[in-house]
């Protein structure tokens, strides 16, 4: 009987110490990027990383979510006879909602996962540690070039799925569908204001900084070998990813 | 990966990354970059009914220009206008504010007159018009004042 409620604190306090510790490496990352000097070579690797290499996978999926909405909202909007609104329905969407959080899951899946890999398996190769023997911080080494690039990479990337996006939509709404394509895009530019711009890049930034966040951790604080890499990269992965939709949610109620 | 090759990855990445925004904001956000050319004008109305900063203002259906402030006046609802350069407004304009279909969006529409003075810049449109309400309309019908 005592057992079943030590085993429950011990799941409280072990969450509350995860959440604790979650926050000091945070502020901690946050400390080491405010503090000169920066290590801009590595803050250009990681950009390159994080951010030129998801291009074409961007390009990819922000291409098809916009086609996919063309055919879906325009077999909607055809119920109400009101298939002009197709370009408003597909940009808005796309900008508001679909293009911060599809392309944040997608370079949580392609690079978050890489990051995480790679600081656990410093982590468990003893390298992190020897760092910290040089008197290195493994922060100034690792985690800010990380925060940095994904505070940068995340809204660009977003902002380029959003275009292909509604180029996407413009495809299939107006080659194969046939709108005109005046209709498409003086409709998207009487509905699109700059404010659903902005809302766009602060989620597209904020996942940044949450996928950073949870990745780095993760890999951080990787223990017991090979068996703990994977273990770590998969929690990273599954958790970012669950704390982009929770966030995206508290985020719009602000908002809207 | 060299340095060098990085470093053009990285560039690569930003500038299709600003084309990708400056399309958003500028084209579709309709962030104003260059204040321009253009002028402004002040027109009053009783009535502006749902009319919003950012509205279009046109003649003959063809946009030339936006509103962009509304304040009130005297109890009355001051708009000013920022007309594109090269259209000009003679002083005995009529500017009126329609509705783009039935549930559609408030706009001003100009109908030029046919004055010889132009307006010039922070210059007044005396004749306006103001929204259709059409609760007022129906009733008006229903009480008989038609």
């Amino acid at each position: 009987m005592l057992s079943i409620f030590q085993r429950m604190g011990r799941a409280v306090l072990d969450a509350l110490r995860g959440m604790g510790r979650m926050g000091t490496f945070f502020a901690t990352s946050l400390y080491w990027t405010v503090k000169p000097p920066l290590k801009f070579g590595r803050v250009l690797r990681q950009i390159s990383f994080i951010g030129s290499k998801s291009i074409p996978l961007i390009v990819l999926t922000g291409g098809f979510t916009g086609m996919i909405l063309g055919l879906q909202v325009y077999y909607t909007l055809r119920k109400f006879g009101a298939e002009a609104y197709l370009g408003p329905a597909v940009a808005l969407s796309l900008i508001r909602e679909l293009g911060p959080v599809l392309s944040a899951l997608m370079i949580t899946g392609r690079a978050g996962s890489a990051i995480a890999a790679e600081i656990g398996i410093m982590r468990i190769s003893e390298q992190v540690d020897a760092l910290e023997s040089m008197s290195l911080s493994p922060f100034r080494y690792l985690m800010t070039p990380n925060l940095i690039a994904s505070l940068f990479s995340f809204p660009l990337l977003g902002a380029i799925f959003n275009v292909v996006g509604i180029y996407g939509g413009y495809i299939v709404g107006v080659r194969l569908l046939g709108l005109s394509s005046g209709t498409y895009f003086s409709g998207i530019q009487d509905f699109v204001e700059m404010g659903d711009v902005t809302d766009s890049l602060i989620k597209s930034a904020c996942f940044g900084i949450i996928v950073f966040l949870v990745c780095c951790y993760q890999g951080y604080y990787t223990r017991h070998g090979a068996e703990g890499v994977s273990r770590a990269t998969t929690t990273a992965v599954v958790m970012a990813s669950t704390l982009i939709l929770v966030w995206d949610y508290f985020l719009n109620s602000v908002m809207i | 990966m060299s340095r060098y090759s990085v470093e053009v990855s990285v560039g690569i990445f930003v500038l299709v990354g600003a084309i990708a925004l400056g399309y958003l904001s500028i084209k579709l956000g309709k962030l104003e970059v260059l204040g321009g050319g253009g002028y402004n004008v002040v027109a009053e109305f009783d009535d502006i009914g749902g009319l919003k900063a950012g509205s279009n203002v046109e003649i003959a259906g063809v946009e030339v220009g936006r509103v962009t402030g509304i304040a009130l006046d005297n109890y009355q609802a001051r708009v000013t206008i920022r007309m594109n350069a090269g259209v000009e407004l003679q002083d005995d304009a009529i500017a009126a504010i329609r509705t783009k279909g039935l549930i559609g969006e408030k706009f001003i529409s100009i109908t030029p007159g046919g004055s010889e003075d132009i307006i010039k810049d922070g210059g007044k449109l005396r004749e306006t018009e103001s929204a259709i309400d059409f609760e007022k309309l129906i009733s008006n019908y229903v009480f008989g004042k038609v």
